[in-house]
């Protein structure tokens, strides 16, 4: 490879494969979108995270050009395509019903994309036929999509999405028509196809576990902002909100003094214990604490004074570990507690005290 | 890898050009190719070419009709634009040259100034101009389209030119065929006889005591025909109400579950011409009839004329529009839930109290719905008045003797359709409003366990007794009908005869070989085939609206399903005034052709189409036609290739009603039909106009057969077209037959 080509790669690997510029999307009043701006590197899989209504679905949909934006500008790999209508964008998407047309035969769903831009029945039928062979459904091109089983129905869409070579893939919560042992699979082998094919994806999902499993980097949504934007790690170790914390696998928020900063390590009040806690940029006064249920430590009876302590509301057996539900004495709050501990359960109605993980702590300024 | 993909996919502006580039040239052939006017004979007959002074183009007439010279202006524009590689301000050159073509056409018509005012400031009689013909025609398409390139590429409707143009397209034949008639109907109610406005006479016409008068009621002299008109319409829709309310009963909660009769009585009201049930009521009633007079030679009961007038008309109506109540109810009826009934019974109320507590509440708003239909069906009732009227006069009629009769007042017409309008208006805007579909009763796709309460007794005893007689009459006035026409006169002669038939029906050979020589074959051909040039258009443009209406949005959304529907409550005599007021005259000159019998039945009969259309596409999952879209597909594409294979079953349901429709229909088509354009509805009621009833009831029984063949045969075929479709269908779909 000569150097001139080496520097145009290099120039397209820099130029993001989808750009938000500030978009706005408001149905009437409401405002499902509201100036969202954020990059798509090539060759990656984004995840768009939220809760339901967060505007996460409405976003993929402006991507795809299913929905035009009220205000902003939206690029794919570098053009233009705000004003574009659907057809005319470089896009695929799958959809949550896999939406395969039931007139058709699998051949006929694959190859229709193809045939839509002018390609010949032989030449659309070879290359629809190497997709399908690619997601292993080979022997299937004359089923109609009501003789196939959900996973295979599935298998179809992406085939059907991937043969035309699009810029960016879209999959809006591909995975929920699927029960749960299937899904993981799934999941995995949507993962495995991005990087053999080197394909720009953009994935919906209310899931933060497929989320957390699939994605190069996750944009969690909510109230139609950006809530946060980051790797799967950075958003699970660092979350910059208590939404981020307890979005990003369960967390206790509990309101905290902090009482000093030292070195990185703030003191801080929580009732009568004090803890010492990575300070991660927060300052004296008010904030809040994360503490993840796996990271709360119990012991029955009651503790030392400066430790803190609760009563236990409620303990469930789940087979690999225990949950409890426990009511802090002070500051009077309930806690969400789990332990791999199932030999020893601790009773309902207990006295226990309370202690923490200092590792698995974060501390954040809001409330 | 290499894409050949994408350079196909990101090239929407280079096919754009081409489509614009088309558009123009077919607005220029329209200025500079076709006959710009209207021509002698019809334009498909083609024989305009030896006659090329009267079909020239727009462009060699503007030398002595300097006017349409400015029309050449957009066509240079859009062409400057399109060589620039713009789309951006073809839209403005489409609007010019349609608000040139609009103001131009109504300035200056076939008798000089088309406004009083251009008269006065001329000072002269002004120059003339015949109607338009096809080339103002392609013109005027062409701008549209224009405009909708233009509005697109300014990212209307998603940036898709086949919306936006279906839009536009769909909206310009709205205003075209059902406002700008209704609209020339309020023009002429302000003008009197010679054209001028005078607006003390149009409140003088709308108040006349001919209308309002409760003259009646103080016993002195007859009341207003509004008032005759609601009271009519109030007696049938209570009745019809009643009389459904009892049949559905009976139909879905007795023992008896007959499914021949619903069956049946869905059928018959769409294949029996309105006014037959009139024809046959007067066999039975009327003072030669069967039942009068059996009644005077053997009870002594002297002959009268009772029939003629508001009795007659009531019993018509009640009679013909029953089972269209019957079918809301039967709807009504079917989504209440049996488990609501199932709960209070086990609440321990008894099956009245179960009736009058749950059930009832339940379907209280469908006996709304099915009253306020009736009562438009009634009042839009053009045919069994006319039978039946006597001297007791409705709108629908007089409307119509205002324009034909010897008065000819055509004002007097107008006034008396803003009324019939108004009233029929405000019926279905309570209807949509008040109980359109908001009812409390559920349906959901699944089916609900548990069986329907059965009803109580002494209700069971009132549905029977309410039923019975009208079922029997029903059965006496199609037999009657069916078996009328083939002997010598029915009631009082009743020997077998095939005279009527081989008159009106009778084939024979001549010396060209066989001809057709019976005299309704003409009409009866000429009715068919109108009705079949309708049936693709009438489903097109009803399915196009329904998925415009479905599946797009825009602004003004609503005001547009308003309008498409509100054809349903325009009453067919109020649309062949309007017609009439309308097409009679330049720029749009239609009277006298079969195009506007045709167009008649295209706009009369859309709202069922869009119906079908909107009910199927509800069960089609959107995200079918989002992935056709992300795949490459435009929408012209999507909508041919995914959706309407998937519609095949509401296209068919469309066309066989539009054609079965058009050719029952009567009120609309009686004032477009001419001795040319025969149409089998109008020679019927001429026939029964002057006593022929035997030929009449003949016809009648003949288009009720064939049309009955034609809706067995085509459910038929689409049954078997279901079952080589797929396998596990195949027992659902023999069920529905």
């Amino acid at each position: 490879m000569n150097a001139m080509a080496a520097t145009a790669d290099t120039e397209r690997a820099q130029r993001p494969a989808v750009r938000f510029e500030a978009v706005t999307k408001r149905y009437g009043a409401v405002v499902a979108v509201d100036a969202v701006s954020f990059d798509i590197a090539p060759a990656s899989l984004v995840t768009l995270l939220g809760p339901s209504g967060c505007g996460k679905t409405t976003t993929l949909r402006l991507i795809a050009g299913l929905e035009q934006a009220s205000q902003g500008r939206i690029l794919i790999d570098g053009k233009d395509v705000t004003l574009l209508s659907a057809a005319e964008r470089d896009v695929s998407m799958v959809f949550q019903s896999y939406a395969l047309f039931p007139h058709m035969n699998v051949m006929e769903n694959v190859s229709y994309g193809l045939r839509a831009m002018g390609l010949g029945k032989a030449e659309a039928a070879e290359r629809a036929a190497e997709k399908l062979s690619l997601v292993g459904l080979s022997g299937y091109e004359r089923r109609q999509p009501s003789e196939l089983s959900g996973g295979q129905q599935q298998r179809v869409a992406v085939a059907r999405a991937i043969v035309l070579e699009p810029k960016v893939l879209l999959f809006d919560e591909p995975l929920s028509n699927l029960d749960a042992k299937l899904r993981r699979r799934v999941r995995e082998e949507i993962r495995d196809l991005q990087q053999e094919l080197k394909l720009t994806v953009v994935y919906v999902t209310h899931d933060q576990e497929e989320a957390l499993a699939v994605s190069d980097r996750i944009v969690v949504m909510n109230a139609a902002r950006i809530a946060q934007d980051g790797t799967p790690r950075q958003l699970y170790n660092e979350p910059r909100s208590s939404f981020i914390a307890d979005f990003m696998g369960d967390a206790n928020v509990l309101a905290v003094t902090v009482e000093s900063c030292e070195d990185g390590q703030a003191a801080v009040k929580l009732g009568p214990a004090r803890l010492a806690v990575a300070d991660r940029g927060v300052g004296p006064g008010p904030a809040v604490l994360a503490v993840r249920p796996h990271a709360v430590r119990i012991a029955e009876g009651a503790g030392r004074k400066d430790v803190l302590s609760g009563r236990v509301l409620k303990s469930s057996y789940l087979g690999d570990h225990m949950e409890y539900r426990i009511a802090l004495a002070d500051p009077a709050a309930e806690l969400f507690a789990s332990s791999p501990d199932v030999v020893r359960p601790v009773a309902e109605g207990a006295m226990v005290s309370v202690t923490f993980e200092p590792a698995a702590l974060i501390l954040m300024a809001d409330g | 890898m290499t894409r050949p993909a994408t350079s196909q996919r990101m090239s929407g502006g280079a096919a754009g050009d081409r489509a614009a580039l088309a558009w123009l040239l077919l607005g220029c052939a329209g200025f500079v190719l076709l006959p710009w006017y209207k021509v002698e004979g019809g334009f498909f007959s083609f024989d305009w070419f030896s006659r090329p002074a009267e079909a020239a183009p727009a462009m060699l007439l503007s030398g002595q009709r300097p006017w349409l010279l400015p029309l050449a202006l957009p066509l240079l524009l859009a062409g400057w634009r399109l060589w620039q590689g713009r789309l951006r301000g073809l839209g403005v050159a489409g609007g010019l040259g349609l608000a040139w073509l609009v103001a131009e056409g109504f300035s200056i018509i076939h008798s000089g100034w088309g406004f009083s005012w251009l008269a006065a400031l001329a000072g002269t009689p002004g120059p003339t101009q015949p109607g338009l013909g096809w080339g103002a025609v392609a013109y005027a398409a062409a701008m549209l389209m224009l405009v909708a390139l233009d509005m697109a590429a300014r990212g209307w409707c998603k940036g898709d030119r086949f919306v936006v143009g279906a839009l536009l397209l769909v909206i310009a034949s709205l205003i075209l065929f059902v406002a700008y008639p209704l609209f020339s109907i309020l023009a002429s109610a302000v003008k009197d006889n010679d054209g001028n406005v005078v607006p003390g006479l149009f409140a003088e016409k709308l108040f006349s005591a001919n209308i309002w008068s409760l003259g009646c009621l103080r016993g002195a002299g007859s009341c207003g025909v509004a008032w005759n008109t609601v009271a009519v319409a109030v007696l049938v829709g209570v009745l019809c109400t009643v009389l459904g309310l009892a049949l559905a009963l009976i139909a879905l909660r007795t023992r008896l579950r007959a499914k021949w009769l619903l069956r049946s009585l869905s059928i018959l009201p769409i294949i029996t011409p309105p006014f037959v049930i009139g024809l046959a009521l007067i066999l039975l009633f009327g003072r030669a009839g069967i039942v009068t007079t059996f009644l005077s030679a053997h009870l002594g009961i002297p002959r009268s004329r009772w029939i003629y007038g508001m009795a007659g008309i009531t019993m018509a109506q009640v009679l013909a529009f029953t089972p269209i109540a019957f079918l809301v109810l039967v709807g009504v009826l079917q989504g209440v839930s049996p488990s609501m009934e199932e709960a209070s019974q086990t609440l321990r109320a008894s099956r009245w109290r179960t009736f009058r507590t749950v059930t009832w509440p339940l379907i209280r708003p469908g006996l709304a719905s099915a009253f306020l239909i009736s009562f438009i069906e009634s009042m839009a009732d053009f045919a069994n008045p006319l039978v039946l009227g006597g001297n007791f006069n409705v709108l629908s009629t007089d409307i119509f003797f205002a324009v034909v009769g010897a008065a000819h007042d055509q004002g007097r017409a107008a006034v008396l359709a803003i009324v019939l309008l108004a009233f029929t208006i405000a019926a279905f805007l309570a209807q949509r409003r008040w109980v359109g579909g908001r009812s409390y009763v559920t349906v959901s796709g699944k089916g609900d366990g548990g069986v329907p309460a059965p009803l109580p007794g002494p209700l069971r005893f009132g549905c029977y007794a309410a039923a019975l007689p009208w079922l029997l009459l029903t059965v006496v006035v199609y037999a009657i009908i069916l078996s009328g026409g083939f002997v010598e006169q029915i009631g009082r002669d009743n020997t077998p005869t095939l005279h009527y038939f081989l008159t009106a029906f009778s084939v024979e050979k001549g010396v060209d070989g066989w001809f057709l020589s019976g005299s309704a074959w003409p009409s009866l051909l000429m009715t068919i085939g109108l009705a079949l040039v309708a049936m693709p258009f009438t489903a097109a443009l009803g399915i196009l609206t329904a998925w415009l209406l479905e599946r797009q949005y825009f602004a003004g959304r609503t005001l547009f399903e308003f309008l498409a529907m509100m054809s349903f409550a325009i009453p067919g005599t109020v649309v062949g005034i309007s017609y009439i007021l309308a097409f009679n005259v330049p720029p749009v000159q239609l009277t006298g052709t079969g195009l506007i019998i045709v167009i008649s039945f295209v706009f009369r009969n859309m709202p069922v189409a869009i119906r079908a259309g909107v009910a199927n596409l509800n069960q089609i999952d959107r995200s079918l036609d989002e992935a056709s879209l992300t795949l490459g597909a435009r929408s012209l594409a999507t909508l041919r290739r995914v959706l309407l294979p998937i519609l095949k079953p509401a296209v068919v349901t469309a066309m066989i009603y539009s054609f079965v429709r058009a050719v029952t229909a009567v009120s609309a088509v009686i004032f477009l039909a001419t001795g040319r354009f025969n149409l089998a509805t109008v020679y019927i009621v001429g026939r029964a106009d002057v006593g022929e009833y035997g030929i009449a009831i003949v016809y009648a029984a003949v288009l009720i057969v064939v049309m009955m063949v034609i809706l067995v045969g085509i459910q038929l075929l689409i049954g078997e077209r279901r079952l080589g479709r797929r396998r596990a269908g195949a027992e659902a779909a023999v069920a529905q037959l």
